[in-house]
């Protein structure tokens, strides 16, 4: 089919087998910081990498969420073990808020997308190279 | 349950869990399948009977009941197609999105006090998010089937379920803000007694949100006289035109599933949920909180009644489907715009003028076993998912939403 | 059922597990929320990686789904009830849609796969390890952030997220304060106004931006529409009321 896939299901058999040990024990939130890592830097090559205006856009939603994972993480009671209080209810009220404005930003791109377009007939971001409107 | 296998049988937490985990599954989907089974049959008859014919009548005897048998086993002993230049994966994998997406939803709603999935917080917004990643299994057959019929209708219906989800959203927040809780369990709790303490006719604008939700409801489920996705004289059969046996019978499944989930979702925050019109469980003296076989017979009969008017719904949306005629995508798109979503909206600022203004109702000094309304105080709603409710409530305490076992 | 079971089963994992007489020692001794964790974990990470990797730019959106999908799992296995249903709704539910809209109306076919080139992957893969070898070190140095709290060896309520967030959105706190906060916390009010407004905003301006303008000469778009012939495209032209027109 694709490399895509295939490149997801090695990932995905890497990672239980990687994490072997981790099955057994509770999760804490480092373990939820590296999901949030994982999404992040996905998202970020996603970003460098794709020359459709849409796929950098998708990089942006990784991104976002990837911090969304971090921030949710801090904020759970029952993740931390002793030490500096948790974030609380703080960290869920930063989650919202960054899903509000990733919902938000990514309507406007999407209409900057569609009208570069209509005007260019690509969403080739390589081919934006002319500074006149 | 889990308590009788760890207790009874000596199984460790996590197993017994998983069993029972896998029993609930289980029940919900066969109350998916069973239902939808029922329902086509259903269907063909009523169909039938409205259009001045018979229906079927051969399989199974004289009214045909193992007709959506029949269907079944043709439609398992189907050739698997695939269009020549259809992506591969995403035209397998999109009837099981929106079956899934069908299925989740039925994790929170609750078929009786103690018989849900998952007791959530947040279960009324769960299943409105839930039902509304449906339209992703939709968009995927339509671009995944390589053929103009099913992008069109795809495209069609996903912008019709995306704009009904406006004015839905609305609708239900009226029932959440009269019981002051989005927990599902809680919102039908308070409404137990006669049927004059069901939100359907606590208030005047209630009655019109409930109305309005049933449109939405139409709407957002793809049902006629809102199906111009599917619609045979358009579009040949819009975005499962490609699909044939199995793969169309789950898209199938899902939209009985989702036709379903409205209307016991209606039945849950309009008419009382597993509440009867008249209660008989306490006019027997019976309560339902109880843990002895009492108390599980009275939350049985809850069951039969939410599942009795969830029926009702999904009959009285088959009868609609066959009497009105198609609205044009430009008569949908003006009915959720122009006369839904402001309909919506000014009714859930009269219901909450009306809470402030007569929070006892409009005839006080009613006793307590004739109506409830919903502007009673209640206790403990900042710590436990609502507070209890006013009749029979002494002999359970208040549960925990979610219990998460760590060994 | 279910309620009377979770009071049951804290009663019973005070007193200790029972005998076992189903499976084996190892099978006893797996987390299964670290299972469930590891599961959402890895499909979202999978989906992530395919993101990246995928040429198709539908099949890229259809994994950046799954990948949403498996988040709002983790949200609601991290208690986080109202987040996780939010990201279903607004997120999966709303953005991607839009996103999907997108693509279906921009997924010509010579279009679908634009491919960048092999200097740019390399370089942009290191770039991408050393960041996320900066990253991973980093959440595993504290070590407070290694395992849950002890407190959390019996079975624990999840508080209802809803009803605080609700009150602190309107400026009211009624969350307890984590240990060791000093002074008073504030409320959420103004952000909330601000979103609210910012919301609007946005609705406008992206109607505005998206809107069908009337041309004098031709655009680009229908240029190219009247040059490729109609067996080529496998376009939505006309298909979809709110497009904005390409007339």
């Amino acid at each position: 089919m694709s490399q895509a896939v295939l490149a997801g299901f090695v990932t995905a058999a890497a990672v239980p087998t990687f994490a072997a040990g981790f099955l057994s024990a509770p999760v804490g939130v480092a373990h939820y910081l590296v999901v949030g890592a994982v999404l992040f830097t996905a998202g970020v090559v996603c970003m460098v990498v794709k020359r459709n205006a849409l796929g950098v856009l998708m990089g942006i939603e990784l991104v976002l969420n990837g911090a969304n994972v971090n921030f949710v993480a801090f904020s759970s009671p029952d993740l931390r073990g002793g030490g500096p209080p948790a974030l609380g209810l703080d960290g869920q009220a930063i989650a919202l808020f960054v899903i509000l404005l990733a919902a938000a930003e990514a309507a406007v791109a999407l209409a900057i997308t569609l009208n570069f377009y209509n005007n260019h007939a690509t969403v080739d971001v390589d081919r934006a190279d002319e500074l006149k409107g | 349950m889990a308590a009788f296998l760890i207790n009874t049988l000596g199984l460790p937490d996590w197993l017994a869990w998983t069993v029972t985990a896998v029993i609930a599954a289980v029940l919900i989907l066969h109350v998916i399948a069973g239902g939808a089974l029922v329902f086509i049959w259903a269907e063909r008859k009523i169909a039938a009977r409205i259009q001045d014919r018979l229906g079927p009548t051969r399989t199974g005897g004289r009214f045909g009941w193992l007709q959506s048998l029949a269907d079944g086993i043709k439609l398992l002993a189907k050739e698997d197609l695939m269009p020549e230049g259809a992506d591969g994966l995403l035209f397998r994998i999109a009837p099981y999105v929106s079956f899934c997406a069908s299925f989740c939803a039925f994790i929170a709603l609750p078929f009786a006090f103690d018989f849900v999935g998952q007791r959530l917080n947040v279960g009324v917004f769960f299943v409105v998010a839930v039902l509304g990643l449906e339209v992703f299994g939709v968009i995927l057959a339509g671009y995944a089937s390589a053929s103009k019929w099913s992008l069109f209708g795809a495209m069609r219906e996903a912008a019709q379920v995306v704009s009904y989800e406006v004015p839905l959203g609305m609708c239900v927040v009226v029932p959440v803000m009269l019981a002051g809780s989005m927990d599902l369990v809680t919102i039908a709790e308070k409404q137990a007694g006669w049927f004059t303490s069901w939100y359907l006719f606590h208030d005047p604008f209630t009655f019109v949100v409930f109305w309005v939700y049933v449109t939405c409801a139409v709407a957002s489920v793809n049902r006629a006289p809102f199906d111009l996705a599917e619609a045979e004289s358009e579009l040949v059969a819009g975005f499962h035109t490609e699909y044939s046996g199995l793969r169309w019978s789950f898209f199938f499944m899902a939209e009985y599933g989702s036709m379903f989930l409205v209307s016991a979702l209606a039945a849950v925050l309009f008419l009382g949920g597993w509440n009867g019109p008249v209660p008989v469980a306490r006019l027997l003296g019976l309560s339902e909180g109880t843990g002895d076989t009492a108390g599980y017979f009275v939350r049985l009969l809850g069951c039969g009644n939410l599942l009795l008017k969830a029926t009702l719904g999904v009959l009285i949306m088959m009868w609609v489907r066959w009497t009105l005629p198609r609205l044009r995508i430009d008569q949908v798109m003006t009915t959720c715009l122009k006369y839904c979503t402001p309909i919506a909206a000014a009714m859930f600022a009269g219901a909450m003028l009306w809470q402030l203004a007569l929070p006892g109702g409009l005839i006080r000094g009613l006793p307590s076993w004739v109506s409830r309304p919903a502007g009673e105080v209640r206790e403990g709603w900042l710590e436990g998912p609502g507070g209890l409710p006013a009749g029979g409530g002494g002999a359970r305490a208040a549960s925990p939403s979610v219990v998460r076992v760590m060994p | 059922m279910m309620g009377d079971a979770a009071i049951a089963v804290m009663a019973a994992g005070a007193v200790g597990q029972g005998g076992m007489p189903f499976g084996s020692p190892l099978l006893a001794a797996v987390n299964w929320q670290a299972a469930f964790f590891m599961l959402f974990a890895a499909l979202a990470c999978a989906c992530a990686v395919a993101v990246v990797l995928a040429d198709n730019v539908v099949r890229m959106a259809f994994y950046l789904v799954l990948s949403l999908g498996a988040t709002a799992g983790l949200f609601f296995l991290a208690g986080a009830d109202f987040i996780g249903a939010m990201q279903l709704m607004i997120y999966v539910g709303g953005t991607l849609v839009l996103l999907v809209f997108g693509v279906m109306l921009t997924a010509q076919a010579p279009f679908v796969a634009i491919k960048p080139s092999s200097g740019d992957k390399v370089l942009a893969g290191m770039v991408g390890a050393a960041l996320l070898a900066v990253l991973l070190q980093a959440a595993f140095r504290v070590e407070a952030w290694r395992r849950p709290a002890a407190a959390a060896a019996e079975p624990v309520a999840a508080a209802p997220s809803a009803t605080p967030l609700g009150m602190a959105l309107l400026g009211i706190r009624v969350d307890e304060p984590p240990a060791g906060a000093v002074g008073t916390r504030g409320g959420y009010l103004l952000p909330f106004e601000i979103v609210s407004v910012h919301l609007l905003v946005v609705l406008v301006g992206a109607a505005y931006l998206a809107r069908a303008k009337r041309r004098r000469t031709p655009r680009a778009i229908d240029a190219a529409a009247s040059m490729v012939s109609p067996q080529e495209r496998v376009g939505v032209a006309g298909g979809v009321p709110a497009a904005g027109g390409r007339r």
